[in-house]
């Protein structure tokens, strides 16, 4: 049995979302540039793509921009962001818990001048709102935050900040990292005040290399990559017309779905849960109530490494990720949610992440749960001293 | 294409008398191998006591000057021009294209060595160095002569055709591999036993490798890290026959049975005889370990002790009187380092006591292998019956 709970990381490719990829690259392979048929043609897949996007999010279609997935979406947002609007200030406040995709880019701005405020979390890696009000300034231009923690599932209240910065603080640009809510949660922009939105196409069954930003419109913001004026001339680029119709039915199918995929990764995460809080020596760490995705189990486990533990349930065809990469010789820094919610350093090093899919089913997480029982025990024994 | 041809210089494989033959062939062969890969055709003879390599098709230059380099018994080569020269006049004239196109600036002391290997050619090599010494000096207006301490030689060889050239370019010195037998290298993911198997065949010994793999406490990303350094050690050595040896369960059952500051040791201990299995397997003729004396607590003079007396075969430890700094330096040198520091798991850190016993004593270690007595032989068949082999190129 493979047992593939890893899905945070990237999932599975729809066999349709293949499917009508595989025919935009080997029949309806135009450039939507072209001024001929096959041109046109391939136009009206990324004009469907967009449109399928857009009723998700209850957009115009004009907002959503093809990008190569979730860093770059999130770049542009911030760095596009910032630059556009220098002249009203150089402040930005974020979450002390963010995707590197989102973490690199303002550590580039700060290198630029720029000056960032990054929020603390409780230690089920929530942030504040209160804080967040507290530390907006005159000079705030940027406040980013993620929607669903990477790491924990932990959900931040991103429709609380956006509707009281549109309310207080409308000229404040609001970027939301969606990259892990996207799919599955109703994401609506306009009600909760978001102005930028960073979605990966292959958390949610698209191939790599795909995603798109929302930009509301007459937000100002710079072009990221510039070129031959494709895409209102924001992101130049010859089109990736197979990646955006894949892309535009991925999404159409994540919220054709949406309710009962909910209400089956609900369920899958109280199995896992019940069962991991049946082991010895196991500490959940992603919040169990509504303010934690149903897709992410994250838990520690008490004496043994977790990159041992990882290849351990590696060889029983169950794929997980480590929640920090720490080698005998070097400690590599721990990951950012880990050292934020002030773990017990004995953990630091135990932490696993359980990820989830719509088509992920109980079986697997059985299966998952018995290797656990198994192997644990045995990786006690034999311990470091 | 300037150079048609290169001549390769050998040093040390010339002098061994009846075993020169022997040598030289090697050393073809082993130009051959580097070459294999290099884009283009060559063909590579013996001619009169000399290697030349012959460029048969277009070929990137600076390609092949790269895969020479790499060939263990090279001590310089040559590129040469072929020139169909039948006249004095035409030689010179070759000769100032030649120079042109060598060297970037022409401002040096020179002296022109012509060899007539071909006795009908008309005009005796005294002469025709006279005479391109001249033309030279006329072309070029900032070449001086210098017949005792010339900066650059430049030689003219009348054969068939004529071979002219001059600029030597250092090869790796050494033997060529295969010419000194064969070894087993310990292979880890670290940076010293990459470093000691291109040592030891830099002497002319072929290689073949063994790796202990400890799932699921060493990941595949760690072994496929030691394969890439196997390919990279590969380049210079010629393929290599890489053993992965799944180490594990030996490794836990003297977890449960032995002493644990004593863990190291013996499983080094183990590693050694295991190793020593494949190279009399492999019909190797000794061990290749990357040793380093007082580098760790496994590698004291103390600890190579016990874990030489294992095997018979000789280990042989070309890094043990260098310092870290030494090895790093020549692993940067041959490429290993960046993959060498990549930080995965390796099998001999994951129990490794706090404190390991840093002066073992061998008759307390073979004391403590007797608690082992009951499984280990059939774990260590095991382990060798499951062996894997990557064909490492």
């Amino acid at each position: 049995m493979e047992c593939y709970l890893d899905n945070s990381a990237t999932t599975r490719v729809l066999p349709q979302v293949c499917e009508l990829a595989a025919k935009v690259m080997t029949e309806d392979y135009g450039n939507p540039s072209s001024r001929h048929r096959k041109g046109l043609e391939a136009s009206r897949y990324l004009k469907t793509a967009r449109e399928q996007i857009a009723a998700t999010l209850k957009v115009s279609e004009k907002e959503i921009f093809f990008t190569s997935g979730g860093t770059e979406s999130a770049n542009w947002a911030l760095i596009g962001g910032a630059l556009a609007n220098r002249r009203a200030g150089k402040h930005i406040i974020t979450t002390a818990v963010e995707h590197a995709a989102v973490l690199m880019p303002l550590q580039f701005l700060k290198e630029e001048g720029w000056e960032i405020t990054f929020l603390p979390v409780d230690e089920s890696g929530h942030i504040s709102v209160q804080d967040l009000k507290q530390a907006v300034r005159e000079d705030t231009t940027l406040v980013s935050v993620m929607m669903v923690n990477n790491e924990l599932g932990t959900i931040e209240p991103v429709e609380e900040i956006g509707t009281w910065l549109k309310k207080e603080y409308p000229g404040v640009l609001f970027h939301v990292d969606a990259i892990q809510a996207y799919g599955k949660y109703r994401i609506l922009p306009k009600r909760m005040g978001i102005d930028l939105l960073s979605v990966s196409g292959h958390k949610l069954h698209a191939p790599k290399g795909t995603g798109f930003l929302y930009i509301r419109e007459k937000t100002k913001i710079r072009p990221y990559i510039y070129g031959g004026g494709q895409q209102q001339g924001m992101r130049s680029g010859t089109d990736n017309v197979p990646g955006a119709a894949a892309l535009g039915l991925a999404a159409k199918e994540a919220y054709a779905h949406l309710d009962e995929t909910a209400a089956h990764l609900q369920e899958l995460k109280q199995q896992m849960v019940s069962g991991l809080q049946a082991l010895p020596g196991v500490v959940v760490l992603s919040p169990l109530d509504e303010t934690g995705a149903p897709h992410i189990v994250t838990a520690a486990f008490s004496q043994v490494r977790s990159e041992v533990l990882l290849h351990a349930l590696e060889e029983r065809n169950i794929y997980v990720s480590s929640g920090s990469a720490c080698t005998s010789n070097k400690k590599l820094p721990v990951s950012g949610v880990i050292r934020e919610i002030h773990l017990d350093k004995a953990l630091e090093d135990s932490v696993l992440r359980f990820s989830f899919s719509r088509f992920t089913t109980q079986e697997e997480i059985s299966y998952a749960l018995k290797a656990l029982q198994e192997i644990l025990p045995f990786l006690r024994k034999y311990t470091r001293h | 294409m300037t150079f048609h041809s290169f001549l390769v210089k050998y040093g040390e494989i010339g002098v061994k008398g009846k075993n020169r033959k022997l040598f030289e062939d090697a050393l073809v062969k082993q130009i051959r191998r580097s070459l294999k890969s290099a884009e283009g055709e060559f063909e590579v003879y013996k001619e009169q006591g000399r290697i030349y390599v012959d460029c048969l098709t277009d070929y990137d230059y600076d390609e092949v000057v790269e895969h020479l380099q790499r060939v263990f018994g090279i001590v310089g080569f040559c590129p040469v021009m072929k020139s169909e020269a039948e006249t004095p006049e035409q030689i010179a004239e070759d000769t100032i294209r030649f120079i042109s196109q060598t060297y970037d600036t022409q401002d040096f002391t020179f002296k022109v060595e012509t060899r007539r290997a071909r006795k009908d050619f008309p005009v005796p090599s005294m002469e025709v160095n006279a005479y391109v010494g001249g033309r030279l000096l006329e072309a070029f207006p900032q070449l001086r002569v210098d017949v005792h301490h010339p900066q650059q030689m430049i030689y003219i060889e009348i054969r068939d055709q004529v071979y002219i050239y001059s600029k030597i370019i250092p090869g790796p010195g050494g033997m060529p591999v295969g010419s000194n037998g064969k070894a087993m290298l310990l292979l880890s993911g670290g940076i010293d036993s990459p470093v000691a198997g291109y040592m030891i065949c830099k002497r002319g010994v072929k290689l073949d490798a063994v790796y202990f793999h400890a799932p699921p406490y060493t990941s595949e990303q760690a072994k496929e890290k030691v394969v890439d350094l196997a390919r990279m050690v590969a380049k210079y050595s010629g393929p290599i026959d890489l053993h992965i040896v799944n180490f594990t369960d030996i490794q836990l059952y003297i977890y449960e049975k032995c002493p644990h500051d004593e863990l190291t040791i013996i499983m080094r201990r183990y590693m050694m005889r295991i190793a020593e299995h494949f190279a009399n397997e492999a019909r190797a003729h000794a061990l290749v370990t990357g040793e380093s004396l007082g580098q760790v607590a496994s590698q004291t003079i103390q600890s190579l002790v016990v874990t030489n007396e294992v095997c018979s075969l000789p280990v042989f430890r070309p890094l043990i009187g260098f310092d870290k700094q030494e090895i790093v330096d020549v692993a940067q040198r041959i490429g290993t380092f960046e993959t060498s520091i990549l930080p995965y798991e390796d099998c001999c850190t994951i129990f490794v006591a706090k404190h390991p016993v840093t002066k073992p004593n061998r008759n307390v270690i073979r004391k403590s292998e007797l608690n082992l007595s009951e499984k280990i032989n059939e774990l260590v068949a095991e382990a060798i019956r499951t062996t894997e082999h990557i064909w490492a190129d």
